[in-house]
């Protein structure tokens, strides 16, 4: 299975481990990514709330390398996704719009390009039985809070998956990898994204309040599938506990750790020492590592 | 010598103003045949009309075609007009150039003039080709069915059964009474609802014109409008209903438990049982799947108790075919179920109810004896949420129309809460307040205002349990910030929704339904309880979402329509219906085999001297003029009168050649 990776300016920086753990557990899945060659920014907020014409053309720029290769697209942050997917929508509907970015892009985009979510490519596309088959040391009696944020299952019109209040096929992968799924009510709430930048209250006040729900659902970590949302909760977790004087300690994980875990992967291999909040404690602890 | 008038209709702008009538005037004198053509601001006017009439003198024209609207408009209007002019009402052709024409290409005005000059051009073609035909007549058979006995069907048998017409009402469950039994109150004058639909249970069961079919239902429906042949599945109640006196004993020494439907779940019902006190029939039902004889074969108590040797073990199913004029439907609605909303957690919380279970619980005759306690814990609730529009005015969950009824019965529940539990919090969350009815809006102003309701304008996006206490997130819109409630209980407002089988009740009537899966009413503004169907009346909430008021206005409505038509002892049958040519059938049965409405038999017939041969015959008053049979007929032996193939190839070549 061949997709156009797009791993969007994070993955290359804060979140490396998300890419590296991405790749480790795609291999191991026989699922080939061809990262897209000159990616450009994906048209994320800075963008979309400032330009509209470039907040379209810019996710249509990426897309028109996986239209000529005739490749779905795969992308590891929700914003990014919400962003490719939301350009090729708007484009298929809107002849003016299709127009006026093809003339911007100088080539013709026709907004008819496949475009996944991580999860969707690993949970959907590959299937949590076949996962089952690759898991060699289950993450038994870890208690994993599965955190979907905002833009992984919204809006309804790009997102596509059911249950969008409730969603759960993360909670289903936990349980695939052997874990026990926490429920808790905090998992489509907003972390507050890149207020993280401009308005730093605000996100400490939502983060707060996500991690105080983890903790009471006696959750050990969070389970994660955007680097935005593991950023607030895991860098900003300290000043969360300064501010409003509490203790969670919580491990937040990208989704592709856990499963890299489960599958033996080495934890410097899976970036878990770059995390702000040591996961090796928690781990340990459980004979994980 | 066939002289054809052409009278072409402006509709005021509706037509004139993208359709160049003078030129499709001028175009329609240079057919064949046509003696004058003529055009009118709106020829379905009485001087419209009075000009076809003249002109039909001054030129003797003895065949009439109208440009204008569609047939579903006015080919009445015009039938009517063309036949006091003393022509035969299908010597006229109605050219539509509005719906099909001028409203749709309002953007291209040449064309859309070529197209009217077009289907002028093939009416004219058909109606050179018409023969005269008359009205056939067919009984009324006057007698009503109504099916289902909530307040809707109650009130239209009574208003038949007044009347003096025989009424049958065929009810699901083991008795009559519906949705509104399991109100405790009713808005805005919270007068108890059991105690105003009582009387009416009761008088239906007195009519000496009303049969009642409890435990029953419709299985299959025949015929037509007048002449409806309908079976009615008698489901086995396993008790005898001329025996039992209703003493109750059976249902007190029965032994087995089950969860009651009637109090939604919340409370148990034995597996003998009447669904509530003031039950008509006050006759009880085996539940069979919860029954331990029917289970294991041994117990018996119901029996062995009874005073009046009622229970029969081994009663069936029986079916019965009864013929009807008339049919009402009042099959009512479902409640929404919540457990798509994930958010809010049903299934998972105990005490997060909906509207239906909340009134249950402050009914009296409910499983709290009317004492409002958090499923829980039983304790009484301090802070009550309750959350309007829960699977109502949500798009993303598929519902997007307005449930209508949940602004009051959310007010009214308030009120109760506050009655029962004076030092009690009731919070609502709403979209806006849609109190329309009389009454209404001082009503949600009481409730604001003497009964101190907080209401809060948004949605509530997620609920979770905390300790004892749920805790709501949500909006308030007009302060401009979050709220959160730590609540005791919520209860949610859900809309109504079709029954589960409204497709199927749709289909076994052949009536319409929409997307939502309620049935379609013939026009929503001037035929709301009509269908398609004629001789199908609405009734109540099966066609969309109402109140009590309205559904008692329209089931009187229902059933002033069958009083209309019970009033004529014939109805007139359209004669465009098939016909066989004897000469030509080979007697295949083809014809017979895609009948819709086994309108063809086979008859011995004698085609020639001393041969004879079973041949295809139309029976005239069952025939619905569909032409399946003559589009399926290998010999060309049927043709439909008023459609026949001279007539649709005449259509046809006109259409084709430029």
């Amino acid at each position: 299975m061949k997709f156009a990776y797009f791993p969007g300016c994070s993955l290359h920086s804060t979140a490396k481990e998300y890419d590296a753990s991405t790749k480790f557990v795609c291999g191991r899945l026989g699922i080939e990514l061809v990262e897209i060659p000159n990616w450009v920014c994906c048209g994320a907020t800075p963008i979309h709330r400032t330009n509209a014409l470039a907040s379209i053309a810019l996710p249509a720029k990426n897309l028109l390398w996986a239209q000529t290769e005739n490749l779905p697209v795969a992308a590891p942050c929700s914003e990014c996704f919400s962003r490719l997917k939301l350009a090729n929508l708007e484009v298929a509907e809107n002849e003016e719009l299709k127009k006026n970015v093809s003339e911007v892009l100088g080539e013709t985009y026709e907004g008819n390009v496949d475009i996944y979510h991580l999860p969707q490519v690993i949970i959907e596309k590959i299937g949590l039985k076949e996962i089952e088959k690759k898991v060699a040391k289950k993450l038994s009696g870890l208690k994993i809070a599965s955190y979907y944020g905002c833009l992984l299952t919204r809006p309804p019109k790009v997102a596509t998956f059911d249950r969008i209040e409730d969603p759960q096929f993360l909670d289903n992968l936990v349980l695939s990898l052997g874990a026990e799924s926490v429920n808790w009510a905090y998992k489509t709430e907003c972390c507050g994204a890149t207020f993280s930048l401009s308005k730093k209250e605000l996100v400490l006040k939502l983060t707060n309040d996500i991690l105080q729900n983890a903790y009471d659902e006696k959750a050990d970590c969070i389970m994660v599938a955007c680097p935005l949302c593991h950023s607030n909760l895991d860098l900003r977790q300290k000043e969360v506990e300064k501010k409003y004087k509490v203790k969670y300690n919580l491990p937040v994980f990208y989704f592709t750790q856990l499963i890299g875990l489960s599958m033996g992967a080495d934890i410097r291999g899976l970036g878990l020492k770059r995390h702000m909040v040591s996961a090796e404690k928690l781990l340990s602890s459980k004979g994980l590592i | 010598m066939a002289r054809v008038g052409v009278f072409i209709c402006d509709c005021g702008v509706n037509i004139a103003s993208t359709v160049d009538v003078p030129k499709v005037v001028e175009y329609a004198m240079t057919l064949q045949k046509v003696a004058i053509a003529k055009e009118y601001k709106y020829m379905c006017s009485d001087p419209g009309q009075n000009l076809i009439l003249d002109t039909i003198k001054e030129y003797k024209l003895d065949r009439i075609v109208v440009s204008s609207c569609s047939p579903r408009m006015h080919e009445l209007t015009f039938r009517i007009c063309v036949n006091k002019g003393k022509i035969n009402p299908y010597y006229f052709e109605m050219a539509n150039i509005r719906e099909q024409c001028s409203w749709v290409h309002q953007k291209d005005k040449e064309a859309a003039t070529k197209k009217a000059m077009k289907l002028t051009e093939i009416a004219v073609a058909k109606v050179l080709r018409n023969e005269p035909l008359f009205p056939l007549y067919s009984p009324v058979i006057k007698r009503a069915l109504v099916i289902g006995g909530g307040i809707a069907g109650i009130q239209a048998s009574l208003d038949l059964g007044d009347a003096g017409h025989e009424t049958v009402i065929v009810e699901r469950e083991s008795s009559i009474g519906g949705r509104m039994s399991q109100l405790d109150k009713t808005f805005p004058t919270l007068d108890c609802s059991q105690c105003i639909l009582s009387p009416k249970m009761v008088a239906v069961a007195q009519n000496k014109n009303i049969k009642i079919y409890t435990y029953a239902e419709v299985e299959e429906v025949q015929g037509y409008v007048g002449n409806f042949t309908v079976k009615i599945r008698k489901k086995a109640r396993y008790v005898d209903m001329v025996k039992c006196t209703g003493c109750g004993v059976c249902t007190q020494k029965c032994p087995a438990k089950t969860s009651s439907e009637f109090n939604e779940k919340t409370g148990d019902r034995k597996a003998i049982y009447t669904p509530f006190p003031q039950a008509v029939p006050n006759v009880p039902v085996i539940d069979k799947n919860n029954c331990i004889y029917f289970l294991k074969g041994k117990c018996k108590v119901c029996e062995k108790f009874c005073p009046s040797n009622a229970i029969i073990y081994n009663q069936e199913d029986e079916v019965v075919e009864e013929k009807f004029g008339a049919i009402v439907v009042a099959t009512g609605i479902d409640i929404y179920d919540h457990s798509n909303y994930g958010e809010y957690g049903y299934g998972k919380y105990k005490n997060v109810l909906s509207g239906l279970q909340f009134e249950r619980m402050v009914s009296s005759s409910g499983p709290t004896d009317g004492h409002i306690l958090r499923p829980s814990d039983q304790e009484e609730p301090k802070d009550v949420v309750f959350i309007q529009c829960v699977g109502a005015r949500d798009p993303s969950k598929g519902q997007d129309y307005c449930a209508r009824v949940c602004c009051m019965w959310t007010a009214k529940q308030a009120i109760l809460l506050k009655e029962h539990l004076p030092n009690s919090r009731a919070y609502i969350f709403y979209i806006d307040i849609r109190a329309f009815g009389k009454g209404y809006e001082e009503f949600v102003r009481r409730a604001q205002v003497d009964y101190q309701v907080t209401y809060l304008r948004g949605r509530v996006s997620r609920i979770y349990e905390k300790g004892k206490k749920l805790r709501v997130l949500g909006t308030d819109t007009l302060a401009g910030g979050q709220v959160e409630i730590d609540a005791d209980m919520v209860i949610l407002a859900d809309a109504m929704v079709p029954k589960y089988d409204s497709v199927k009740v749709a289909q076994t009537l052949g009536i319409p339904y929409d997307t939502y899966r309620f049935f379609t009413e013939l026009h929503p503004k001037l035929a709301p309880v009509e269908t398609v169907t004629s001789g199908i009346f609405l009734a109540g909430a099966c066609s969309g979402p109402k109140d009590i008021p309205d559904t008692v206005a329209q089931a009187g409505a229902a059933a002033a329509k069958v009083c209309a038509l019970f009033s004529k002892d014939n109805i007139e049958i359209e004669p465009t219906i098939a016909q066989v040519n004897f000469s030509l059938c080979s007697g295949c049965e083809t014809c017979k085999l895609v009948c819709p409405f086994n309108a063809i038999e086979m008859r011995e017939r004698e085609i020639r001297r001393g041969v004879k041969r079973s041949i295809a015959n139309v029976i005239e008053s069952v025939c619905r003029g569909c032409g399946t049979c003559v589009g399926s007929c290998y010999c060309k032996a049927i043709d439909l009168r008023g459609f026949r193939d001279k007539q649709i190839m005449a259509e046809l070549e006109a259409v084709c050649i430029e």
